[in-house]
């Protein structure tokens, strides 16, 4: 992706998302973080990460904040009223994000391979092609489109869900499951028990 | 910089929305009053045509009524914009955009064409050749219920609240079996790119109809069942998240008025309405795509033939519009037969039957592909 | 007694709903094959197609003035029918016929004879109670103008409309 548009969506995201803090409408500031996760998902299209740029479209802006708005309407939420500012929590925020900060920084000084310019380093299709043929060519799908050329992220996120990380699948499906059923029984009526008081 | 590449991408995403889609939209509009007309044993719109009348002349040229979308255009355009008082008015303004351009956007991935050979290049007759077509058209599809929700919360009044509110609760159910119902095609197909998907069945049958190239195998007949299933969730899905009839409650007239666009009126209204047929139109295209070929014409593998001939890459384009031309057509036949459902009952066999029977179906598809492939 | 209205009981294909849409779906599409053949009366292409050949005898048109055999105007500006208008929509100004006139002795006559045809509702009742059979309800029924004014129809063109009656017509008679 050339520089400018990388500076635009980075522009776009950072942006939006100081909007979600700053906005008093609880609606702009969903809508805004909606933005945000657009411009975060065209960063991830800009790494050849289409799966995940979609991903983060289609979960997060389509399903997850449409769900976060339908809340936000249905309980009618009023604009944030001013609060006197607690001036231990700025402080203690502020050092916070600069500890976050200069954590950062020293992971990404240290980090040797990013200081290749992304465009200087291209994608091997071919040899990634040739090494999974010598390794026994376990899904020929996958091999066939890096021989033709074109980088196949979602098959490959596929095939390291479901082969490398098959248990830890398993165990956040079961955990998701549980939750879901959790949710189910807390928030579901007592009707029996209110009737039974009521005698 | 390859400036042909930019150049035939230009003229791809100008010509096919502007060119195809926009005009498809228009004469949907008259479609639609067709349709419902010669159901109804009326005539329906067959006036306007050429005003030879202004220019002296005698008669006027009917043509059938085709100009009618345009008349209707210029009236929305010269109707008056009307914002009432008590909207919020940024999101006003932003709710028909919202819904207009995600429904554009979707056609992006679609292959309306195979290759078009022009000046002895190929040109793929698609906009962006993505590994991920389906998934793409789905994530934007499910950003067009923000303009419904908004333009029900910003016009700040009851109905088209209900309206919103219930578009928003119907297009997250069926996502669901819409995803879920997709998720066997591409199973068999084993392939994410729609372009590649379409030309696997121009060589081996259509899913639904395997009867050339490796179609006549028998591991293609037996997928047949869990496909015709996938086949009729994802279009009673897609009926459901474009709005239409039997599944119209967010704007259904005998409940809410108009839904979620009571407070819009001149283009604002005719972006909304112009959005749901781009919407309709483009999911017949995805229908389409999966499920009847795309732009294949039956019987005949011509893929390689398009790359080197100028005419069999029209040829194919006709073919894709005519398929979705017949598809808008079941839409609309659809809408003026079938009364609508009540908003339990929608609720009701979103979650309880077509999720199921789209979970059900993956099992049963896996199944028979494991069983087919030893 | 009460009578217990038992909900049906629906076969297992009767609760896929599928037969009954699909059954549904085939009739909407032998009523658009039905028209597309021309099997189907549709309605009246109006000015096109017209109806006058078939407008029946008691039709009630627009009001107009006759004049008799002799060209004498019938009207007397008794202002009957002015009077009986339900929504007032004629206007009369009568004035003396002078003595040197031919039909001097009838004495009366309308200088102006006005029915504002936005007005009138084609009730007929100017007719029936025209003691003089002056006024008679036509079948044009296509009247159209662009202003207000135009839809005013005066004595010369109630005249021009109604053309000439001749002899006495019995009023109660069906056919006129």
């Amino acid at each position: 992706m050339p520089q400018p548009l990388f500076y635009l969506f980075v522009a776009v995201m950072l942006g939006f998302g100081a909007a979600v803090v700053l906005l008093r409408n609880p609606v702009s500031s969903a809508l805004s973080l909606v933005v945000s996760f657009a411009g975060l998902a065209a960063l991830y299209v800009s790494l050849n990460a289409y799966f995940a740029g979609v991903l983060q479209v289609l979960v997060y802006a389509g399903a997850v904040m449409v769900l976060f708005l339908f809340i936000i309407m249905l309980m009618d939420i009023r604009e944030e009223q001013r609060r006197k500012i607690n001036k231990v929590a700025v402080v203690g925020g502020a050092a916070l994000v600069v500890g976050f900060v200069v954590q950062l920084g020293g992971v990404l000084a240290g980090y040797e391979a990013g200081r290749k310019p992304l465009d200087r380093v291209p994608l091997q299709l071919a040899e990634a092609a040739e090494a999974r043929r010598a390794v026994g060519n376990v899904s020929p799908g996958i091999t066939a489109d890096l021989e033709r050329g074109t980088l196949p992220d979602t098959k490959l996120v596929g095939e390291a869900l479901f082969t490398r990380y098959h248990l830890q699948l398993q165990m956040v499906g079961v955990l998701l499951l549980v939750a879901t059923v959790g949710v189910i029984v807390i928030s579901r009526r007592e009707d029996r028990v209110v009737s039974g008081s009521g005698e | 910089m390859d400036w042909f590449l930019v150049l035939s991408s230009l003229i791809k995403i100008s010509g096919f929305t502007f060119l195809v889609i926009l005009p498809m939209v228009a004469l949907c509009s008259l479609a639609e009053r067709k349709v419902s007309a010669y159901i109804q044993d009326r005539v329906g719109p067959n006036r306007v045509g050429v005003p030879m009348t202004i220019f002296g002349a005698k008669k006027d040229f009917p043509l059938f009524g085709l100009i009618q979308p345009l008349a209707d255009g210029l009236k929305f355009i010269l109707k008056e914009d009307l914002t009432p008082k008590h909207v919020r008015k940024f999101y006003f303004w932003l709710a028909p955009v919202l819904t207009m351009v995600p429904a554009l956007l979707t056609c992006a991935v679609i292959p309306f064409g195979s290759y078009l050979n022009i000046g002895g290049r190929e040109v793929k007759m698609v906009i962006a050749d993505l590994n991920v077509g389906p998934l793409f058209t789905f994530a934007i599809a499910s950003l067009g219920v923000y303009g419904i929700v908004l333009a029900g919360w910003a016009s700040n009044s009851k109905y088209p609240f209900l309206g919103g509110v219930r578009s928003s609760s119907q297009m997250i159910s069926y996502e669901i079996a819409l995803g879920l119902s997709v998720v066997p095609v591409l199973m068999v197909f084993q392939e994410l790119n729609l372009g590649m998907i379409v030309e696997e069945q121009d060589r081996n049958g259509w899913l639904l109809l395997p009867l050339w190239g490796e179609g006549l195998s028998w591991q293609r007949w037996a997928l047949l069942l869990p496909m015709g299933i996938s086949f009729v969730v994802f279009t009673i899905a897609m009926f459901a998240e474009t709005n239409r009839m039997p599944f119209d409650l967010p704007e259904c007239e005998t409940e809410l008025v108009a839904g979620y666009h009571t407070e819009y009126s001149s283009m604002k209204f005719a972006m909304f309405f112009l959005g749901e047929y781009a919407a309709m139109i483009i999911g017949s295209g995805l229908i389409v795509t999966l499920f009847l070929g795309g732009w294949s014409i039956p019987f005949l593998p011509t893929a390689e033939l398009a790359k080197t001939t100028w005419w069999m890459g029209l040829l194919h384009m006709g073919c894709f519009l005519t398929k979705v031309a017949a598809f808008i057509f079941f839409f609309m036949w659809v809408r003026w037969t079938l009364p609508r459902f009540r908003f339990d009952q929608l609720m009701r066999l979103g979650w309880v039957f077509f999720f199921e029977l789209a979970l059900a179906n993956v099992f049963l598809t896996a199944l028979i592909l494991m069983i087919v492939k030893r | 007694m009460a009578y217990v209205v038992e909900r049906p009981k629906l076969s297992f294909a009767e609760k896929l709903y599928f037969p009954s849409i699909l059954k549904g779906l085939k009739i909407t599409l032998g009523h658009i094959i039905r028209l597309m053949r021309g099997r189907t009366k549709v309605t009246m292409q109006y000015p096109e197609e017209k109806w006058d050949a078939s407008l029946p005898a008691h039709y009630r048109g627009a009001p107009t003035l006759v004049t008799d055999e002799v060209g004498r105007e019938r009207c007397v500006a008794c202002q009957l029918c002015e009077f009986i208008c339900p929504p007032r929509a004629i206007t009369i100004t009568p004035e003396q016929i002078p003595t040197e006139d031919k039909w001097a002795k009838v004495e009366k006559r309308p200088r102006e004879f006005k029915i504002d045809m936005i007005r009138c509702i084609y009730c007929g009742m100017c007719e029936e109670v025209c003691p003089e059979q002056a006024i008679y309800l036509r079948k044009d029924y296509a009247i159209t103008g662009t202003t207000r004014e135009e839809m005013v129809h005066d004595k010369k063109r109630l005249y021009e409309l109604g053309g000439v009656r001749e002899g006495l017509v019995n009023k109660w008679n069906e056919l006129k």
